[in-house]
């Protein structure tokens, strides 16, 4: 329809292009728009959704309940009391030094250490000021809460040891996760700042004790504000742990080592379960509970008695007598010498031009083995050592448990030495020397032997050739998936006349006149044992006759191994009192005293009228309710 | 004045398309706002609710107004507009940070809204009057860019940077149309290019640092980078179907900032996804055509170009606005039209759309 266009008709036909060109440059928009919606939405997803959750999920970790430790009849030895955490949020402060400086006049703690913490720590993270404050700290803090803004108070859950330093290197103590631990654990059981078990049983079980975390998930908004609980996972208190210990007992030896330096362990011949475990000198396990201070470490690293040390597995000592008992069953089971052979001590032992002293300077004179291992006659067994040489007494020693572990399921063991002449060679890299077989023989030398070792040989004399491994667990206690111990026991390929031999000639220690240990004897179960005096450095011919004239390092070491009561034996011992002189005045009473004590204790009393020794029928006082 | 004719006639699409728009806008806000503390907040919605229907009033009276009559108030309404912007100046109301608000009592009017439409409605009328020549050339430009600059600077200087970018938008669009010279055309582009890096220098610092953030957002996330990176990842979140209506974790736990203003779409893509978006984009996509229909058959020049004005201030409103909540432009407040809330845009934006039925309608054919 052909009509004459009016201007406004020319106008819009003219820019018909310009909406065309239009339309396509809006279209060109709308899909850079929706490719940057589809690369966000969809390529990037699961990024963003990530970071969105991030922003509004906090996870918080819940502990357990840390279970309880328990003595062998349910007296509880180590449990969790609550404590003041001093904390403050350095965002929340306007300048922490100068609330800190505020916070100082009243509280001690560590600026320098603070200080450093708010560099390292993540933003609205707390920094512990100082743990377990005193009342008189607490005071102070909520007196003054309008001056310290950011700074608060938290109860946190702390480890407790009731008795102090009782048994302290048997429970061992708790410190900060190291990197390593942490490495190694279960995911979500433990976490950075989490305290745990360090050493000794703590160590040993600390997946049983330590039991589950809880966590919380919650929400936050923007502010960091709580809006609602999302998940909830209860925590599940940690296992109570029984052990073996016996609280009398132990506390017996703790006190017998009062001021000296050395170990006890008593054990169980029969089941291998552990009735004291002493070390001294001790420490108190409580000051690591909330992450030792400085002064505190340095003050136990630098003590020359070294408190840490746990001498009951760690120590190594000559033996001295008290090996006399492996050289004469290795007489005896090689046919070396039967128990009627004679010796004539004249004081002395001539090896070529060397000459080798008995104790008794006079000499004891004729002998034969039992009055021998009676008396500790030197020259009886420096024959006897001499003709059986160093190796085949390395295998009896090997055999009773010596120069190996005794599978001691806490804290970490040495092995001791048994000496051989291929030892010799390959780590001295010199040839073995007979002399150093005549000193072998008595427990001098090169041998060396742990307290734990030496409570398994002779709790073997006590039971008839039976290798029983030490317990520190009582049998049922249901351990969170975590390796707990088997009675692991292996008997010895001894004659029965043999042992029962020894076991006579141990009892006549105590009960014979001129038994070494005579002085236990008076008011015992009936108690048999040896008696040692090892010598720290080779004894001179002439020598101060009062112990107090010798530097104390250069004093003897005073052992005594033994058991009782000697039928049926309940309980077998093991003591080493550093530098403390003779077995038979030092190391003997101290170990009566802690076999009295056991066998007085009115648990064993019970136990023993039960007349049992299967410990499930036994009497357990164990207040149940205790868990959690 | 609402004849049945009127009825018939007039672009119902592009009203489906307004009311759809503005009731999701008034979900996405309730939703935005729904956790909040202040019940003040929360209840905003209705507030919308409210405009919107105020705005409705308004856009009608837009509709059936006869607008040779606008045409002949371009000058007036021109001086009453700018009358308001001076005023806002000495006795406007300041929030966050700029003088942009006329109290009346119980509302507050934002005078550089309304002042869009006034911009566009004088532009046509000047451009309009200009008979002689097709393309126009340089003097032809002198008269419009003269009523561009008074409105320019005294919303710049309130600041609100946004509004006189849409102004400026509006003049190119209408420039754009008319057409210049080629050979004018290419010197003013090459010119607008060489001066745009210039302008950096204007800027004030807290401008400057949201060109920065949209570069590096991640380089200070607490601080300039904040905005985009909150809003990039409340719209990532919502991945292809979205957390659901009323689920979305970023608006609600109030992580993303100025949710139910500037950024809405954020709030909007988070909830209903990748889907959610290609709809409203759609629905957006629609309006644009719906204009364009308009224009094409609008019955005369003025007419015409106050379409082409509210058509391109509308659509660059919305590239912008979600632009920016996608991080590819730098931070402005520029809201969404007809979702963003916010009374004065509404109204202004609902007008846009009663003058385009208006045109829609036709004058010659009615009578």
């Amino acid at each position: 329809m052909p009509s004459p266009k009016t201007k406004w008709e020319q106008f819009i036909a003219k820019r018909t292009a310009n909406i065309a060109y239009f339309s396509a440059l809006l279209g060109i928009i709308m899909m850079v728009l929706l490719l940057r919606i589809w690369y966000l939405q969809i390529i990037e997803h699961s990024y963003l959704l990530s970071r969105a959750e991030n922003n509004r999920l906090r996870e918080v970790y819940l502990d357990g309940h840390r279970g309880l430790i328990l003595d062998r009849n349910g007296l509880v030895l180590v449990t969790n009391r609550p404590a003041f955490e001093l904390s403050m949020i350095p965002e929340d402060m306007n300048e922490p030094k100068n609330t800190l400086e505020f916070l100082q006049k009243s509280v001690e703690f560590n600026m320098n250490d603070v200080l450093k913490s708010i560099k390292n720590v993540a933003t609205f993270k707390k920094v512990v000021i100082k743990s377990d404050i005193s009342r008189d700290e607490v005071a102070f803090v909520e007196e003054n809460r309008l001056e310290l803004p950011g700074v608060s108070l938290q109860i946190v859950s702390t480890r407790n040891y009731n008795y102090g330093n009782f048994a302290s290197h048997l429970l061992g103590y708790l410190g900060p996760i190291t990197a390593k631990q942490l490495a190694r654990v279960i995911k979500k059981q433990h976490s950075r700042n989490d305290f745990v078990g360090q050493t000794g049983v703590e160590r040993a079980f600390e997946k049983s004790l330590k039991g589950r975390k809880g966590l919380r998930v919650l929400e936050v908004d923007a502010a960091g504000r709580v809006i609602k609980v999302l998940k909830r996972i209860s925590p599940i208190g940690g296992t109570n742990i029984q052990l073996t210990i016996d609280y009398e007992t132990q506390k017996m030896a703790e006190e017998s080592l009062k001021g000296k330096a050395g170990a006890i362990v008593a054990m169980d011949p029969n089941n291998g379960d552990v009735l004291a475990f002493a070390s001294s000198p001790s420490f108190d396990p409580n000051i690591f509970s909330n992450g030792i201070s400085a002064k505190n470490w340095s003050r136990l690293l630098k003590s020359g008695f070294h408190p840490l040390q746990n001498r009951v597995t760690q120590g190594q000592y000559p033996p001295g007598s008290t090996h006399k008992i492996v050289t004469a069953i290795a007489g005896l089971e090689e046919g070396v010498f039967d128990k009627n052979t004679l010796v004539n001590c004249p004081g002395y032992f001539k090896l070529g031009r060397k000459t080798f002293r008995c104790w008794k300077e006079v000499g004891h004179g004729s002998m034969d083995m039992k009055s021998a291992l009676i008396q500790s006659c030197d020259v009886y067994f420096y024959t006897l050592g001499l003709k059986l040489g160093v190796d085949r007494i390395a295998k009896y020693a090997r055999m009773v448990g010596f120069g190996s572990s005794s599978n001691f399921k806490v804290g970490t063991e040495r092995k001791g030495l048994v000496p051989t002449i291929e030892w010799k060679e390959k780590v001295r890299k010199k040839p073995w020397v007979l002399g150093e077989t005549v000193v072998n023989s008595i427990g001098q030398g090169y041998n060396l032997v742990t307290p734990i070792q030496q409570v398994r040989m002779v709790a073997a004399v006590a039971n008839g050739g039976k290798m029983v491994e030490p317990k520190i667990i009582i049998k049922d206690v249901d351990l969170n998936n975590e390796k707990g111990e088997r009675e692991h026991n292996s008997l010895l390929p001894f004659s029965k006349e043999s042992m029962q031999f020894i076991s006579e000639s141990l009892r006549g220690v105590v009960e014979a006149p001129r038994g070494t240990a005579w002085r236990i004897n008076k008011g015992s179960f009936g108690y048999a044992g040896k008696t040692g005096t090892a010598q720290v450095v080779r004894r001179k011919d002439i020598e101060p006759e009062n112990i107090e004239d010798i530097k104390y390092k250069y004093r003897d070491h005073a052992w005594f191994v033994g058991y009782g009561p000697i039928e049926n034996s309940e309980i077998s011992v093991a003591v080493v009192v550093e530098h403390a002189g003779h077995g038979g005045t030092v190391a003997a009473p101290i170990a009566k005293k802690v076999m009295d004590a056991y066998l007085n204790s009115p648990y064993t009393v019970i136990q023993r009228s039960a007349g049992s020794k299967n410990r499930s029928n036994t009497i357990r006082l164990v207040d149940d309710t205790a868990n959690n | 004045m609402l004849t049945n004719r009127h009825w018939k006639r007039f672009d119902r699409t592009l009203l489906g398309l307004t009311l759809t728009l503005s009731m999701i806008g008034v979900v996405a806000i309730y939703s935005a706002n729904m956790q909040s503390d202040l019940i003040f907040v929360r209840e905003l919605y209705i507030k919308q609710v409210y405009w919107i229907l105020i705005s409705i009033v308004a856009m009608s009276f837009a509709a059936t107004i006869d607008y040779a009559f606008i045409e002949r108030m371009a000058f007036p309404l021109y001086i009453l507009g700018v009358g308001l912007l001076i005023l806002v100046t000495f006795i406007g109301k300041v929030g966050g940070g700029s003088q942009r608000w006329l109290s009346l009592g119980w509302i507050d009017f934002q005078p550089s809204e309304i002042m869009k439409v006034i911009l566009v409605i004088i532009l046509a009328r000047v451009f309009n009057d200009i008979k002689k020549r097709d393309p126009i050339n340089a003097f032809d430009l002198i008269r419009p860019i003269g009523f561009l600059v008074v409105p320019f600077f005294l919303v710049a200087q309130q600041p609100d940077l946004g509004t006189a970018i849409i102004y400026v938008v509006i003049f190119i669009g209408l420039v754009g149309f008319v057409r210049v010279q080629t050979k004018l055309m290419s010197f003013l582009s090459i010119f607008l290019l060489a001066v745009t890096p210039l302008t950096w220098f204007l800027l004030k610092p807290y401008q400057k640092d949201r060109i920065i953030g949209l570069l590096n957002p991640e380089e200070d996330p607490m601080g300039r980078g904040y905005h985009i990176i909150q809003s990039k990842i409340a719209i990532g979140s919502g991945g292809m179907w979205g957390k659901g209506i009323f689920e979305g974790t970023q608006s609600k736990l109030n992580f993303l900032p100025a949710k139910h203003t500037d950024f809405i779409f954020s709030v909007y893509a988070e909830e209903v996804g990748f889907i959610g978006a290609i709809v409203l984009i759609s629905l957006f996509c629609s309006m644009a055509l719906r204009f364009q229909n308009i224009i094409k058959y609008s019955e005369d020049k003025f007419a015409c170009l106050v379409v082409v004005g509210l058509g391109a201030m509308i659509i660059f409103n919305f590239v912008y606005n979600i632009g920016m909540a996608l991080g590819l432009l730098p931070i402005v407040g520029i809201p969404l039209p007809f979702m963003s809330y916010g009374g004065s845009a509404l109204i202004t934006n609902f007008i846009c759309i009663g003058l385009a039925i208006n045109v829609s309608i036709g004058r010659k054919r009615l009578v």
